[in-house]
């Protein structure tokens, strides 16, 4: 078909695990996944698909690659799923490395392809049995298994010890009391009305973020509280290597920590991937039809608090700004529209993008990808040039992403391209607009 | 020839297409017991209303995007359904066999309805052949699918319109029709049983579990 070579990225998470495969380990771990792990989903899917193509248009990676077919949802199936199937006892291990490359760093399981095809057929999930394949097998991206590696001996996805966490949180509570007099960071007080929780990068890169809750939280006088010990991280990469034992403990951890410390609900940062994991994933798979304590996005818990004049806008933004809609709470929670309320409440040229709603595209990183880290940076960049394309057409300045892959991913774009714009989290707008009353203010 | 074709093979292309679709049916339902969030996940009002928005022309988005694909696509499942079922020849048999009757389509109605399905059935050959991304995921099978669904379309027009040796065509006209039946349940043309089960879970995952549409 005369399509250009994929460039070759040399990942050691790949490259070094590879030669340890033989094709009876592949065989074992395929035919155990396949016959035990997936049920009807996945046979049903199988034998529906009708080879359309259908859902190609779905895929930024897709439209971004000048719509080379490797990169269509069905495609990607068809170069791993398919393949396995077919070859089920006879895989050899360069398959398996390609499988990887495909399921862990060209798909987002944004799961937009799902509103395309006709028959609902969920591409996002047949990708993630490939990532449990690969997962069972060692072959993960070596970033990615890093922060795996790093849940599993700490509970939290950047090495975060303990007393750096403690350290990092009373540090950011003296700057949110450089501007607040109020602006406390309660530790494990029991029976708080909120439980906060945050991805391991906030209190490891992005600490003033943590700062800014403070003092939105003092503003608002809000009951809440942070645990100081492990739980506090509501982020999980291992959902998305296809690690599913440690994804479980992880979510176990961050949920029992609200319950230690009796909370009434969670409130998570704004982070999607985050939300996707604590919301449905970890639950899924520990068999919890709900979240055994109340959890909300943060999107969710502005929308409250400026709604209900908790916190009052003092003036508005003045600079346009534009929004990148995260999947996982937009498609994976019909935040939409409370997103698009609190911009309303807070700025004044608001420009949307299109498409939008349930329709936007992935920021491309979310899903692992970005996780995968710096050697796939390029062709991540490149498989979302339908995001900078369509950012440049909002001609805003400011894109506000409420989540963290979608805060990194956009910047990468934002710089690849040249658009000339800032990304910034909601909570970065309201420290803008928010009123602080005079008694509080320093 | 003809008397095999027209009773027993008739008989046995039913029973195999009945109890085939019974069997895949039975097997969803009960892995689908073992898939643990399928069952406690699904809810009737987001099942049906992912349904509706996928059963009307035009009411997802992506049946606006194509257009051409989803005129067709309608077209060729309608008629492929009716025409079957209400053709006048069709209905003499039954009636024949079992003494059962219902209204039929006109001759002219069959006849075109019929041509209908053979276009469409071209239309979707070009296009697996024209598109990239679709080619790249076509397999034999694919064409071979096709072509049983398209063959007892071909036939029946042919035996009506006396293109080649009558006796011939209808002979091949009820074998092409009996396989067409008897494969539906073991073959991806069983999507048209998985249909509505596989948007149902997708609209009740969407509407209950996520919050948000699916089309
Ligand atoms: S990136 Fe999104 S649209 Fe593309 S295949 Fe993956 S889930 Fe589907
Ligand atoms: S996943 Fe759906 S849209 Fe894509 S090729 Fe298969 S049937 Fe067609």
């Amino acid at each position: 078909m005369g399509l250009p070579a994929i460039p070759i990225v040399s990942d050691p998470g790949l490259d070094e695990t590879v030669k340890e495969l033989t094709p009876e380990k592949i065989a074992n771990v395929v035919n155990r996944i396949l016959d035990n792990e997936t049920a009807a989903r996945f046979k049903v899917y199988m034998k529906t698909c009708v080879h359309c193509g259908l859902c190609s248009d779905a895929c930024h990676w897709f439209l971004s690659n000048d719509r080379d077919p490797r990169f269509s949802p069905v495609g990607k199936v068809k170069q791993t799923l398919w393949e396995i199937i077919r070859r089920k006892d006879s895989l050899n291990p360069a398959f398996l490395k390609e499988c990887s490359r495909i399921a862990h760093t060209e798909c987002n399981v944004c799961r937009r392809c799902s509103m395309y095809c006709p028959f609902g057929i969920d591409i996002a999930y047949m990708i993630m049995v490939v990532r449990r394949i690969c997962s069972e097998l060692g072959m993960v991206p070596q970033f990615l298994q890093d922060t795996v590696n790093s849940h599993s001996v700490t509970q939290n996805q950047m090495w975060v010890k303990q007393d750096e966490w403690i350290d990092t949180l009373q540090w950011q509570e003296e700057e949110a009391r450089g501007e607040i007099k109020t602006a406390r960071i309660p530790l494990d007080k029991e029976g708080a009305d909120v439980f906060y929780s945050v991805i391991a990068p906030e209190p490891k890169i992005l600490a003033q973020l943590i700062g800014n809750i403070a003092q939105i939280m003092a503003v608002a006088k809000v009951d809440w509280t942070m645990p100081s010990f492990d739980g506090w991280d509501n982020s999980n990469m291992a959902m998305y290597s296809g690690d599913f034992e440690t994804m479980g403990r992880v979510e176990r951890y961050h949920h029992e920590a609200a319950l230690k410390l009796k909370a009434r609900r969670i409130v998570m940062g704004e982070c999607g991937h985050a939300f996707r994991g604590a919301a449905y994933d970890g639950p899924k798979w520990l068999g919890w039809r709900q979240p055994p304590i109340p959890l909300i996005h943060a999107v969710d818990f502005y929308h409250e608090l400026i709604t209900t004049g908790r916190i009052k806008i003092a003036k508005k933004f003045e600079t346009p700004v534009t929004v990148q809609e995260p999947c996982n709470i937009v498609r994976g929670r019909g935040l939409g529209q409370k997103l698009r309320e609190i911009i309303a409440a807070t700025c004044e040229d608001f420009r949307p993008p299109d498409p939008d709603f349930e329709h936007n595209y992935c920021c491309g990183a979310g899903g692992g990808a970005i996780n995968c880290g710096p050697p796939w940076k390029t062709s991540r960049v490149k498989g979302n040039r339908v995001k900078a394309e369509q950012l440049a057409a909002t001609k805003a300045k400011i894109i506000i992403t409420p989540c963290h892959n979608c805060h990194s991913g956009i910047e990468d774009i934002v710089g690849g391209y040249k658009l000339g714009m800032h990304v910034k989290f909601f909570s970065e707008i309201l420290m803008e607009v928010m009123e602080i009353p005079d008694e509080i203010k320093v | 020839m003809y008397e095999f074709v027209s009773g027993p093979l008739v008989w046995i292309a039913f029973i195999v297409f009945v109890s085939g679709m019974v069997y895949q049916f039975v097997t969803m339902l009960r892995s689908a017991k073992k898939d643990k969030v399928i069952y406690p996940y699904m809810s009737l009002k987001y099942s049906l209303r992912s349904l509706f928005h996928w059963m009307i022309p035009f009411a997802s988005r992506n049946m606006r995007a194509r257009y051409e694909v989803t005129i067709v696509t309608f077209l060729f499942h309608i008629c492929l359904i009716l025409v079957p079922i209400f053709l006048l020849a069709h209905i003499a048999m039954f009636e024949f066999a079992w003494g059962l009757k219902w209204g039929a389509l006109s001759q002219v109605a069959g006849t075109y309805m019929t041509i209908i399905v053979v276009l469409a059935s071209l239309f979707f050959l070009i296009r697996r052949l024209m598109m990239p991304e679709i080619q790249f995921v076509t397999y034999p099978s694919d064409y071979l699918l096709l072509a049983v669904a398209a063959a007892p379309f071909f036939t029946g027009l042919a035996a009506n319109q006396q293109w080649f040796d009558y006796q011939t065509t209808v002979v091949v006209h009820m074998i092409t029709g009996s396989v067409m039946l008897m494969v539906i349940p073991f073959t991806r043309l069983s999507h048209m049983l998985f249909f509505p089960f596989t948007r149902a879970y997708m609209g009740s995952e969407f509407g209950a579990v996520r919050n948000a549409k699916d089309w």
